[in-house]
């Protein structure tokens, strides 16, 4: 990639903004359309372009796979967690009006911890899959496209 | 019969393009392109749901503080769900179609039943001997 | 105005779909699905979905595209030409497929009917939940976290495990998997 100029700036210069817009969708995921998995992919969306334009090693140590491979299974946990404190706080499995002293806010938290466990679980999965797939040695070179 | 074409036509068309998708999977031997059909008929029943879901002059299910007509938001969460989870099968689909080629060589269903038919053989005359 | 834009974006997504069908390059059926998605994005939003357009835009034209070109680089990029013939058998079903499906909507209510029995029962629930007790403007996301929140449980899962499958089937290289000795023989060479 070093003779692609354009797309190595422009990438660097695009890619902080994509990052910024999947925070951006997934915290105004109550009040516009968004939430938790269109987060994700676009969060995933920036980390495979950085890896299409720098190269899958260099990619594979900004975004580590053994922390990729951790985050994935906590934000099912933070979910499942969340179900679990409701129950410990006196209603039922997922109940989040128990989460806090009035039922609004109770449910405001709850909605806001449930999605961004799903941010991180769809967004390491997302990367991690990419990662495996473009980790084997390919049987077409690149200019034979 | 007009009336009948106006009031069922967007359901007959995704019916149409439901079942090219379905073509797609059923006809062609190449696994890649069945799995590209196979997303095609997805996408498809996607649409069949969410037009089930369209109310006439409502809008997107997004309150605004004033009284309006909204059209069903139920088929919205299902589909959402049925989008990612239709990526997680593409994903672990095309895995598998991977590791076949890896295997066999090949990705044609027919040059794959051949390898198989040829594999079985020569295990029977290894074991008879 | 609303009727002339179904029309034109259900066309473009027949032609879509039948050249998807007809052609043998497989990159080709690759960026022509990636172009379906987009444009079934765009009818979605037509159809006042807007959650399920961004969802479907960012997944279907956006990473499954990805994955599928990911995939190709590793196989093949045509189609044989023999299993080119079009088959009496997949033809015969998918007609019969699709005359039962259309025989099945004669039955259903009108496209767009404001009293269709859908949104009789739980919906106005919903909606009057969502702005009494939750009180937050995106109805969507209101069901889908608190409402049917167990099933966006399982859909995390779901996607987990996916995941999970995927590392297994290919997260080891190949040289490694030679030395594992679980290739073919012929391959070795």
């Amino acid at each position: 990639m070093r003779h692609h100029l354009v797309l190595r700036v422009v990438s660097k210069l695009l890619i902080p903004f994509i990052i910024l817009y999947g925070l951006y969708v997934q915290f105004h995921g109550d009040f516009s359309p968004g939430g938790g998995f269109q987060a994700g992919v676009i969060v995933a969306a920036a980390i495979i372009l950085y890896a299409l334009i720098f190269g899958i090693e260099r990619a594979k140590q900004v975004f580590k796979p053994q922390i990729l491979m951790v985050l994935a299974p906590l934000g099912v946990m933070v979910y499942a967690l969340t179900g679990y404190a409701a129950l410990a706080l006196g209603g039922t499995f997922l109940d989040y009006d128990f989460l806090s002293q009035n039922d609004t806010g109770g449910q405001h938290l709850g909605i806001f911890t449930v999605e961004l466990g799903v941010f991180l679980t769809v967004a390491s999965v997302m990367t991690l899959i990419f990662l495996a797939y473009a980790g084997r040695t390919h049987e077409i070179d690149d200019d034979d496209w | 019969m007009l009336e009948l074409i106006l009031a069922k036509y967007n359901y007959w068309i995704v019916i149409v393009l439901m079942m090219a998708g379905l073509y797609v999977v059923v006809a062609r031997g190449n696994l890649v392109k069945k799995i590209i059909g196979l997303n095609v008929f997805q996408t498809s029943v996607f649409l069949l749901y969410i037009s089930m879901g369209k109310v006439a002059g409502g809008t997107a299910p997004i309150l605004t503080g004033k009284d309006e007509v909204f059209s069903n938001p139920i088929p919205h969460v299902l589909i959402l769900t049925a989008i990612v989870v239709g990526i997680a099968t593409t994903a672990v689909g095309l895995a598998i179609v991977v590791r076949i080629r890896e295997a066999y060589g090949t990705i044609e269903d027919d040059e794959i039943d051949e390898a198989e038919n040829q594999d079985m053989a020569a295990d029977l005359a290894g074991r008879r001997r | 105005m609303e009727l002339l834009i179904d029309i034109v974006l259900l066309g473009i997504l027949g032609i879509t779909a039948v050249a998807i069908l007809w052609t043998r390059h497989l990159f080709v059926a690759t960026m022509l699905s990636g172009a379906y998605s987009l444009t079934s994005a765009a009818l979605l939003v037509a159809l006042d979905a807007v959650d399920v357009a961004f969802t479907e835009a960012a997944v279907g034209a956006g990473v499954s595209t990805v994955l599928m070109l990911g995939a190709l680089t590793l196989t093949r990029r045509r189609e044989k030409a023999a299993n080119r013939r079009i088959g009496v058998g997949p033809l015969l079903l998918v007609i019969v497929t699709g005359a039962l499906l259309i025989y099945g909507t004669v039955d259903m209510p009108a496209f767009g009917d404001p009293n269709a029995p859908a949104l009789m029962h739980v919906v106005p629930e919903y909606i009057a939940g969502t702005r009494d007790d939750i009180q937050i403007p995106n109805i969507v996301t209101a069901i889908l976290a608190s409402y049917r929140g167990y099933d966006t449980l399982g859909e995390t899962a779901v996607i987990f495990t996916a995941g999970v499958g995927v590392l297994l089937l290919l997260g080891r290289r190949r040289e490694e998997d030679e030395e594992a000795g679980t290739r073919r023989p012929e391959r070795e060479a």
